[in-house]
C-alpha cells in the first residue's frame, strides 16, 4: 500500500503552521531538559538565560500567527484572538522566569525541572486558548494543571507541601466535574467540536436538560480555574505556598487561559444559549466580587491579601463574560493585559521583599518602605493603585470598559456591585500604601525585609517594564484595546 | 496661549516628580525652590490666559483644548481635554496664586522637618491634581483630579505619621471621602450610562449639558443628589464634614492650602461647573442649599466654644463652605464662587496666621496658653485680625462682598429662611473669630516661661506670604461691588458659564426682576442689617474676651458664668453635638463586626458547616452505637464495633481542610443545581 501522505494531511487538514507557537515551545522545553542533565547544580541558573532567549524569540512568533481556519480537523484554531491571549501567556512566563533566577537561590531550591515546567504550564494555557474542541481543550487544562502542582510544590516546605495537595486534590476534583460537563456536552450534541456545536445550537431544544447540567459543570470547571466563589478557597493557600514566581505566573497565566476559553466556549459555541448561562455566572460575579473584596481586608499576608484582590479580579472580569458582547470580550482581553503587567508588577515586589526564610511576606514588612527604598515603594503604590482601578492607571480603564460595557448592556445592578466591590478593596491596597509611606519599620536592625531587599538588575528591570507598562496602558489604552476588538470580531 | 493650558498643571507635576525621586539628595534650598519656582511659572500662565480670556468677547470665552485622545471603544471616546473658561480661569488663579504663596510660606514653616523633600513632593502632587479637576473638560478628567487630591490630601494630613492622631485622622478622612466618592462615581455611572441610552457617547461638559435638557426630571435629580453627596464629602457638608476638623493635625500650611483654600472648595465648584444640570433639578437644589445652611449654622455653633486655634478655623471652614453650598443651591452661582475666592484668600490667611502662631509658640495650638502675642508678632497679628475682619463681614473688606452677595440672592430669591439663618450664623462668625483674635493677640500672656521665651516673629517667607495674602484679602471684594450698571465684574465675568442655569431660572422665575430700582434700595437696607449683624458679633465678643471692654459688660456676660448657667449647651456645644460619638456606635463599629463576621463566615460557617456535618454524623454514629449496645445489647455486637469505627474515621476526615473545602466546593454545585432545578 502506498500512502499519499499529502492526501492524509489535506483530509487531517494538518497546518503545522496554526500550530507553530506551541511546537517551537515545545522544543525549547525538550532542550531544556537536555541541558539540565550535563549542567551541575550550581550552573542551573544558565537554564534560566536559555528559557528566557527561548521565550523571548518564541514571542513574535506567536503574536504574528494568525490563521482563521480551524485546522487539524478542527481540533485547534489560530485566530487573531488566540494569538493575543498567546502574548500574554508568553510575556507573563518571562516575566516569571527572570524573577524566579534570583528567588531560586534565595529559597536555596535551584532546580533545572523547574523551568521546563513553567514551559509546558505555558504550552497548557496555549493549547486552551487555541484549543477549538473540548478534548483538545481538556488536554491543555490538564497539562497547564499538573504543570502548576509540581510549580507550587517546589519549595519544599510544610506550606508549599500543603498548598500543592489542597490544589491536586481540589484540582482533580475540579477536572472530574469538567470532564462531567464535557461528557454531557457530547451526549446531548454529539459533537465535542465547537464550531459544530455553534452550528446546531438553534435546534436544541431550550428545556434540554442534559444541556443544563453541561451548563452547570462547565461552569463550576472553569470557575475552579479562575478562583471563583464558592470554588475559590484553594487560591489563597495555593498561592501562600508556591514560590512567588510560580504565584504571578498561577494568578495571571492559569487565569488568562481560563477566561480565554471561557469566553470561546459561552461566546461561541453556547452562545445561542446565553439566557441559560448567563444567570448563572451573574450570581458568580457578584458573589465572587464581594467576597473576594471584604475578605481581603482581614488578611495580614500580602499574598494571601493578593489572592483574595485576584478572587475580586476574577469576579469582575466575570462581568465582561456575563455581558458577552464584542466590546466586552475585548474589555476582557484588554483586562487580562493589563492584569498581567499590574499583578506580575506587585509580585515582583512581592518577591523581592521576601526574606530567605520565607518570611517578609506579612504586610506589616512593609512599614516604612517609602522611607528606605522610595522608588520600590513608589512602584509598589503604583501597581496597588492600578490593582484598585485608580485613574490614570491601567487597572482603571481596565475597570473603565468592563463596567461601560455592563452598562451599555443594562447590567446596572451588576456594574453597581462592581463599583461596590473596587470602593471596598480600595481599603486593603491602600492599606499597603498607607504601611509603606506612614509607618516606621518595627524592628531597625539590618533584618528587617525592607533594609534587606537586594535589588538585582534583574528585578529592576521587571519593575520598571511592568511600571511603565502599567502607566501606559492607563493613558493610551486605545492601541491595544483596538487590537482586543479586531480580535473578538473575528470570534 | 490657551494651547499652552497643559503646561499649568504639567509644572507641579515636573515638581512633584523631581522631589519625590530625587528629593532625598537635594539640599532644603533647592527643592523649596523648585517646588516654589514651578508653582510660580504655573501661576504667571495662569495670569496670561485670564488676560487672554477677558481679551476675548464674551461668547468666545470657552475654548476647549485637547491633548490627546485617551481611549476610544466603539461610539465611545474620552480625550484628555481642557476646558478654559471664566470659571476654570478663576480656579486656576486662586489654585495657582494662593498656591504659590503656601509653597513660599511652607519653606519657612516646614524648614525644621527631616522629610523637606517629601513634604513638597505631594504638596506638589496635590496642585497637580487640582488643577486637573478645575481644568478638565469632561468629567473623566475631573474624576481622575478628584480622587487623586483626596489621595494627596490623605497623605499629606497623616504626614506626621509619627504621631497616631495623625495617621488616625488621614485614615477617618479617606473613609469618609469614600464614602462620598461612591456617591460621586454612581452618580457619574447614571449619568452616563442615561446619556448612552439617548445615543451620546461623549462625558464632555459642553456635550453633556447640551442634552441635560432631554434627560427626565427624575432621573435628573438623582443624578444630581449622588453628584451632591460626593460633594458632601469632599466640601465637608453635613453629615460627611467630621473628617475636617480632624484634618487639622496635618502640618499648618496643608490646612491652608488643601483644607481651606482649594481642596474642600472642590465640591462646590463642581456644583457651579454642572449648573446646567442642576438648575434643572429644584428639588435637589433645596436639598444642597438645606444642607448647606444648616451645615453653616451648625458648624459656627461648635466653632463658638473650641480652644484649639486650629480647630475654630476648621468649623469656620466648615461653616463658610455651607454659605458657598446655600448660594449654588438657591441657583445663585456666581455669589457662590466668589465667596469661595475670597474665602480662599481670608481663610489662606487666617490659618498661615495661626501657623505663624503655632510657629512662634514651639507648637502650642491651645489659645487658653496664649495670649498678647500682638507686642511679639506685629506682622502676623496685624495680618490675621484684617482676616478676621473680612470673614466678619465688616466693609469694604473682601468678605463683605462675598458674603453680603450670597445673602442678598437668598433673599431675593424668596427663602426667608435660609436669609434668617445665614444672618444669625453671620452673627456668629464675627463673634467666634474675635473670641480668637482677643484670646490669641491681646491680654497679659498665659505660656509657660520656656514658651514665653521662645515666641519670636517668623522668618519673611512666612510673613510676606501674610500680607500678600492679607492685601488681597482686603481688595479682593471690589470684582463683586454690586451698583455697577451691569451688575458685579464678577458677575460679568462668570456669566456665561452660567448662562445655562441662568436661562432655566429666569424661565422659570421671570418676575423676578421687575423692579430693579425697589430691589436697589432693599439690598443696601440688608446689607446694613447684615454689617450690624457682624459688628454685634464683634462687640459681644469683646464684651467677653477683651480685657479694657470686660469692665462694661453685664455680670452675666462671662465666659465662665455663661458656661455653667448653659452647662447643658456648652458641654454640647463643646463636645461636637457628639456627632463623633454617634457614629462610632451607629456605624464604625457595626462595620468593624461586620467585616470581622465576613472573615468568620469565611472560616467559621463553612468551617461549622462542616464540622457540623461531621458531628451530625458522629452523633448518629454515637446514637446508632448507644442504641446497639443498650436496646440490641450482645444481639448485634459485632455490628456496632462496626459504627463506631465508621464515626471515628469520619471524625477524623472532617478535621483536616481539605475535604472542608471540597465539601464547599460541593455545596456550591448542589445550591447551583437547586436553584435551577427551581428556576426551570
Amino acid at each position: 500500500m502506498i500512502f499519499n501522505n499529502a492526501a492524509i494531511m489535506q483530509t487531517l487538514n494538518v497546518n503545522l503552521n496554526a500550530v507553530a507557537p506551541v511546537a517551537l515551545m515545545t522544543v525549547l522545553a525538550i532542550v531544556l531538559m537536555v541541558i539540565d542533565f550535563f549542567l551541575k547544580r550550581e550552573n542551573k541558573f544558565s537554564l534560566g538565560i536559555v528559557t528566557l532567549i527561548g521565550l523571548v524569540l518564541i514571542l513574535p512568533v506567536a503574536a504574528t500567527t494568525v490563521d482563521p481556519a480551524p485546522a487539524f480537523g478542527g481540533m485547534v484554531i489560530a485566530d487573531a484572538y488566540a494569538a493575543f491571549f498567546n502574548v500574554v501567556f508568553i510575556i507573563a512566563a518571562i516575566f516569571a522566569v527572570v524573577i524566579s533566577n534570583d528567588y531560586l537561590r534565595k529559597i536555596s531550591s535551584e532546580r533545572g525541572e523547574y523551568y521546563y515546567i513553567i514551559i509546558f504550564a505555558t504550552i497548557g494555557m496555549m493549547v486552551m486558548a487555541s484549543a477549538n474542541d473540548l478534548v483538545n481543550l481538556y488536554v491543555g487544562l490538564e497539562l497547564m494543571s499538573l504543570s502548576f502542582y509540581i510549580l507550587v510544590a517546589m519549595r519544599r516546605s510544610a506550606t508549599g507541601a500543603e498548598g500543592a495537595l489542597k490544589y491536586f486534590i481540589l484540582g482533580a476534583f475540579s477536572s472530574g466535574i469538567l470532564l462531567y460537563g464535557i461528557t454531557f456536552t457530547y451526549g446531548f450534541a454529539g459533537t465535542t467540536n465547537l464550531t459544530e456545536i455553534a452550528r446546531m445550537g438553534v435546534n436544541l431544544s431550550s428545556a434540554n436538560h442534559y444541556l443544563l447540567i453541561a451548563i452547570i459543570m462547565l461552569v463550576a470547571g472553569f470557575a475552579f480555574k479562575i478562583a471563583a466563589f464558592p470554588f475559590h478557597l484553594w487560591s489563597p493557600d495555593a498561592y501562600e505556598g508556591a514560590p512567588t514566581p510560580v504565584t504571578a505566573l498561577l494568578s495571571v497565566g492559569s487565569k488568562a487561559a481560563a477566561f480565554a476559553f471561557f469566553l470561546r466556549f459561552f461566546g461561541g459555541a453556547f452562545h445561542e444559549f446565553h439566557a441559560h448561562w448567563a444567570g448563572l455566572l451573574w450570581i458568580l460575579s457578584a458573589a465572587t466580587m464581594l467576597v473576594g473584596a471584604t475578605v481581603a481586608i482581614q488578611q495580614k499576608n500580602i499574598v494571601r491579601m493578593l489572592a483574595y484582590s485576584s478572587i475580586a479580579h476574577a469576579g469582575i472580569i466575570l462581568i465582561g463574560v456575563v455581558v458577552m458582547n464584542g466590546f466586552a470580550s475585548a474589555g476582557v482581553m484588554f483586562y487580562m493585559f493589563v492584569y498581567a503587567f499590574m499583578n506580575m508588577g506587585a509580585f515582583t515586589v512581592v518577591a523581592l521583599m521576601a526574606r530567605n526564610d520565607g518570611t517578609g511576606k506579612s504586610i506589616s514588612d512593609y512599614k516604612g518602605l517609602a522611607g528606605r527604598r522610595p522608588v520600590l515603594a513608589f512602584v509598589m503604590a503604583l501597581f496597588l493603585l492600578s490593582l484598585a482601578g485608580i485613574p490614570p492607571t491601567g487597572g482603571f480603564t481596565a475597570k473603565f470598559f468592563i463596567l461601560a460595557s455592563a452598562i451599555e448592556a443594562r447590567y446596572y445592578w451588576l456594574a453597581a456591585i462592581g463599583v461596590i466591590s473596587t470602593v471596598i478593596s480600595l481599603f486593603f491596597y491602600a492599606k499597603v500604601i498607607f504601611y509603606m509611606y506612614m509607618k516606621e519599620p518595627d524592628a531597625l536592625d539590618d533584618m528587617a525585609p525592607v533594609t534587606q531587599a537586594p535589588s538585582t538588575l534583574a528585578y529592576n528591570i521587571i519593575i520598571f517594564i511592568t511600571a511603565v507598562s502599567t502607566m501606559v496602558l492607563g493613558l493610551c489604552p486605545t492601541p491595544v484595546m483596538d487590537m482586543a476588538i479586531a480580535a473578538v470580531s473575528h470570534l | 496661549m490657551v494651547q499652552y493650558v497643559w503646561l499649568i498643571p504639567l509644572l507641579p507635576l515636573i515638581g512633584a516628580f523631581i522631589n519625590g525621586v530625587f528629593g532625598s539628595r537635594l539640599s532644603k534650598t533647592t527643592v523649596g525652590v523648585l517646588a516654589s519656582a514651578l508653582m510660580g511659572v504655573s501661576f504667571i500662565i495662569a495670569c496670561s490666559i485670564f488676560v487672554h480670556i477677558i481679551s476675548l468677547p464674551v461668547h468666545e470665552r470657552s475654548i476647549e483644548v485637547s491633548v490627546y485622545n485617551w481611549m476610544t471603544s466603539g461610539q465611545f471616546s474620552v480625550d484628555i481635554n481642557f476646558l478654559v473658561d471664566p470659571l476654570s480661569t478663576l480656579m486656576i488663579l486662586v489654585v495657582t496664586g494662593v498656591g504659590f504663596l503656601i509653597h513660599v510660606y511652607s519653606t519657612g514653616y516646614m524648614h525644621h522637618d527631616k522629610a523637606f523633600w517629601r513634604f513638597f513632593s505631594y504638596l506638589n502632587l496635590f496642585v497637580f491634581f487640582m488643577l486637573m479637576l478645575v481644568l478638565g473638560g469632561n468629567y473623566l478628567v475631573m474624576f481622575l483630579g478628584w480622587e487623586g487630591v483626596g489621595l494627596c490630601s490623605y497623605l499629606l494630613i497623616g504626614f506626621w505619621y509619627e504621631k497616631k492622631s495623625a495617621s488616625d485622622a488621614g485614615k477617618k478622612a479617606f473613609v469618609v471621602n469614600r464614602v462620598g466618592d461612591f456617591g460621586f462615581i454612581l452618580g457619574l455611572f447614571l449619568l452616563f450610562w442615561t446619556l448612552s441610552d439617548s445615543g451620546i457617547h461623549s462625558l464632555n461638559y459642553g456635550e453633556v449639558f447640551a442634552h441635560a435638557g432631554s434627560i427626565d426630571p427624575a432621573t435628573i435629580t438623582i443624578i444630581t443628589l449622588l453628584l451632591f453627596v460626593g460633594a458632601c464629602g469632599k466640601s465637608a457638608q453635613f453629615p460627611l464634614y467630621v473628617w475636617l476638623p480632624d484634618a487639622m493635625e496635618g502640618p499648618t500650611p496643608v490646612s491652608a492650602l488643601i483644607h481651606a483654600a482649594t481642596m474642600v472648595t472642590a465640591g462646590v465648584y463642581m456644583v457651579a461647573r454642572n449648573n446646567a444640570l442642576y438648575s434643572l433639578a429644584p428639588f435637589t437644589g433645596e436639598i444642597v442649599a438645606s444642607v448647606g445652611i444648616f451645615t453653616a449654622f451648625f458648624a459656627a455653633s461648635i466653632g463658638l466654644v473650641q480652644n484649639d486655634i486650629k480647630k475654630v478655623l476648621a468649623y469656620s471652614t466648615v461653616s463658610q463652605l455651607g454659605y458657598m453650598f446655600a448660594a449654588v443651591g438657591v441657583g445663585a452661582y456666581t455669589a457662590g464662587v466668589f465667596h469661595l475666592m475670597t474665602h480662599a484668600f481670608f481663610k489662606g490667611l487666617l490659618f498661615l496666621g495661626s501657623g505663624s502662631v503655632i510657629h512662634a509658640m514651639s507648637g502650642e495650638q491651645d489659645m487658653r496658653k496664649m495670649g498678647g502675642l500682638h507686642k511679639h508678632l506685629k506682622f502676623t497679628s496685624t495680618t490675621f485680625i484684617i482676616g478676621a475682619v473680612a470673614i466678619a463681614g465688616i466693609p469694604p473688606l473682601a468678605g463683605f462682598w462675598s458674603k453680603d452677595e450670597i445673602l442678598w440672592e437668598v433673599f431675593e430669591k424668596g427663602h426667608i429662611y435660609i436669609w434668617i439663618t445665614g444672618l444669625v450664623t453671620a452673627g456668629m462668625t464675627a463673634f467666634y473669630m474675635f473670641r480668637q483674635v482677643f484670646m490669641t493677640f491681646t491680654g497679659e500672656c498665659r505660656a509657660d516661661e520656656h514658651t514665653k521665651h521662645h515666641i519670636h516673629e517668623s522668618p519673611k517667607s512666612m510673613t510676606v506670604p501674610l500680607i500678600i495674602l492679607a492685601v488681597l484679602a482686603v481688595t479682593g471684594g471690589v470684582v463683586g461691588i454690586p451698583f455697577f450698571e451691569e451688575g458685579t465684574a464678577a458677575h460679568h465675568f462668570l456669566n456665561s458659564v452660567f448662562s445655562h442655569g441662568a436661562a432655566v431660572v429666569n424661565h422659570q422665575g421671570a418676575a423676578a426682576h421687575d423692579s430693579e430700582a425697589i430691589y436697589g434700595g432693599l439690598e443696601f437696607i440688608l446689607m446694613i442689617v447684615s454689617v450690624c449683624v457682624g459688628a454685634l458679633g464683634i462687640f459681644l465678643a469683646s464684651l467677653m474676651y477683651y480685657e479694657p471692654m470686660k469692665k462694661y459688660a453685664p455680670s452675666f456676660w462671662k465666659a465662665e458664668v455663661m458656661a455653667s448657667k448653659f452647662s447643658g449647651l456648652y458641654t454640647l456645644l463643646y463636645n461636637k453635638w457628639y456627632v463623633d460619638e454617634i457614629y462610632d456606635a451607629c456605624i464604625v463599629n457595626p462595620i468593624k463586626r461586620a467585616c470581622a463576621a465576613c472573615l468568620r463566615f469565611d472560616l467559621g460557617v463553612l468551617d461549622g458547616m462542616v464540622n457540623g456535618a461531621g458531628w451530625l454524623t458522629r452523633f448518629a454514629a454515637w446514637l446508632s452505637h448507644k442504641f446497639d449496645i443498650y436496646v440490641i445489647d450482645g444481639l448485634v455486637n459485632s455490628m456496632a464495633t462496626g459504627v463506631s469505627l465508621d464515626g471515628r474515621i469520619l471524625r477524623r476526615l472532617s478535621s483536616g481542610q481539605i475535604q472542608h473545602y471540597a465539601l464547599v466546593f460541593v455545596l456550591g454545585l448542589i445550591v447551583i443545581f437547586g436553584g435551577f432545578i427551581l428556576g426551570y
